[in-house]
């Protein structure tokens, strides 16, 4: 039990925090459905670097027991290291093409994503998560991270005022969230779902995304914007707290009791070229 | 809510005054174009109910939405005009009071999935099955709305969980384990989608057969069946108590 944090949103959509839920109850209502939990990760330009420690950490702390596929979007199929998997879990190379800015390739994931759903994914798993590479798990990622549609809370404004949250506020952009506005701050690096929703809302947002570049702007920070402005209006039914998208530039508060998947340092300039 | 518990430890909701926003709930609610179903008993002497439970569930129970009454009683003639809202409908369905079945719980939850099968899965989304001795004085809205949704008894609230309930029926189907069980559920308000809804009055039906066929007493009735059912199929929503109050308290 948590008295210290929201464990409830507004919607009744719980919030996912260490001490809220009892992992054995809920994999054993999970583990007998045999399900396929899918990861998408890009790994572009200098990003492949991440995938060697991301797909180890992964081995150890994501969804243990259950059947797993990693999707890895590269633009450079070769640097990818041969990673060993425990059984049950496979790893898929999904080759796509390099965008030359930063900015492009992150907003691009979206559609990269949703038509993927549609050619392959849909096929193989029932849930989805949608993870940047460049991060690590530090601890256990299970089942209580299931659900219809799932966002996770951005560790820099978690704690912080409504007001404070970097919506796009330009009226202009489909992203746009008016003062006033917002449930909460979510992260653009965790994102996920059963595989038909994950579907829907990439889509949605990839339309966005499509309206903003014809009307010849970009939102403050790109595809994250759109998916807080999508997830204003059709709120997620499950919602992470940070423990499961952190930064470990930030000093750990007293009401993260468990990091679970959080950040690599590195250095933004040259990676990001 | 600091002062309750808001989430089980499967992270299904209890859902208490102030934990939620009316508003997002309807909205959701609304762009699914929902109808929800109630289904309630006026048997023998219980007749004398219909009318104050009618009233108060046409003015508080998912107002605004369209909701649909099935009423199951022994003297259709005795129920006078009943005003409904506008977007409510009523349907009178007239059972045997003396049926096969010498309990009438039983028959309830046997007539409650044969209804679902053979017509309330085509009219409604959702069913809850509630008391008619109930009276409503506060909205009950969309915030109940779940596949699978359990009212937490006040009775059970204030005592402590492994008290008479559970021992009385060591050698039902309804029998739970020492020890076990997560909340005590009461069976005047339940429900959930209509398919859940269907397997768990068939599976409380078919415990409550095969006790008479052990001859076990009826002092296990259906609320047991309802705990032990929802002990192994932990409910997506908990209502606290305040969805229900029983008068004795």
């Amino acid at each position: 039990r948590r008295r210290d944090v929201l464990t409830v949103t507004p919607w009744l959509a719980p919030i996912i925090w260490e001490g809220t839920f009892n992992s054995e109850i809920l994999d054993s209502a999970y583990r007998p459905l045999n399900l396929t939990i899918g990861v998408t990760a890009f790994a572009i330009g200098k990003y492949t670097r991440f995938v060697g420690r991301f797909l180890e950490s992964a081995e150890k702390h994501f969804m243990k027991g259950y059947r797993v596929n990693y999707y890895i979007f590269t633009d450079n199929p070769e640097t990818i290291p041969d990673i060993q998997l425990q059984p049950g879990r496979r790893f898929v190379i999904v080759p796509i093409k390099k965008y030359p800015s930063w900015q492009e390739i992150s907003m691009r994931r979206m559609e990269a994503i949703n038509k993927h759903i549609a050619e392959t994914t849909h096929q193989e798993v029932d849930y989805l998560f949608c993870l940047d590479i460049d991060m690590v798990f530090y601890n256990t990622w299970g089942p209580e991270t299931l659900g219809d549609i799932v966002a996770a809370i951005h560790p820099g404004y978690f704690n912080v005022p409504r007001s404070q949250f970097p919506y796009e506020r330009r009226s202009s952009s489909a992203a746009y969230i008016p003062d006033g506005e917002g449930d909460f701050y979510y992260g653009g690096a965790v994102f996920g779902g059963l595989v038909k929703k994950v579907y829907e809302f990439t889509k949605t947002c990839h339309m966005t995304i499509l309206t903003d570049k014809a009307n010849g702007i970009m939102a403050a920070w790109q595809e994250e914007s759109h998916l807080n402005r999508h997830f204003l209006s059709h709120k997620p039914s499950k919602v992470l707290s940070p423990e499961y998208l952190w930064d470990d530039r930030k000093p750990k508060p007293p009401e993260i009791h468990l990091i679970r998947f959080s950040t690599v340092d590195k250095n933004y300039k040259e990676i990001r070229d | 809510r600091r002062d309750v518990l808001v989430l089980t430890p499967w992270l299904a909701p209890i859902v208490w005054e102030g934990t939620f926003n009316r508003d997002i709930l309807n909205a959701q609610y609304m762009q699914k174009s929902l109808v929800t179903g109630v289904v309630t008993f006026a048997v023998k002497k219980y007749w004398f109910f219909i009318e104050g439970f009618m009233s108060s569930a046409n003015k508080y129970f998912l107002a605004g939405h369209q909701v649909n009454f099935y009423l199951f009683t022994d003297n259709p003639e005795q129920i006078s005009h009943l005003p409904m809202a506008p977007e409510n409908h009523l349907f009178v369905i007239p059972v045997q009071n003396d049926s096969q079945w010498q309990d009438i719980s039983m028959s309830r939850m046997d007539i409650i999935s044969r209804y679902i099968r053979s017509q309330f899965q085509y009219e409604v989304d959702y069913l809850y099955s509630i008391d008619i001795d109930v009276q409503l004085y506060e909205h009950i809205g969309v915030e109940i709305i779940d596949t699978l949704v359990g009212t937490i008894s006040s009775w059970q609230y204030t005592a402590h969980r492994e008290s008479k309930a559970y021992e009385t029926c060591t050698e039902s189907q309804a029998a739970i384990p020492k020890g076990e069980g997560d909340f005590y559920y009461t069976a005047s308000f339940y429900g959930g989608s209509v398919a859940e809804v269907y397997k768990l009055t068939r599976a409380c039906f078919k415990g409550l057969m095969e006790d008479r066929e052990n001859g076990i007493e009826a002092r296990c009735h259906d609320e047991s069946h309802l705990n032990k059912y929802l002990l192994y199929h932990k409910p997506t929503r908990l209502l606290s108590p305040e969805y229900y109050w029983d008068e004795e308290l």
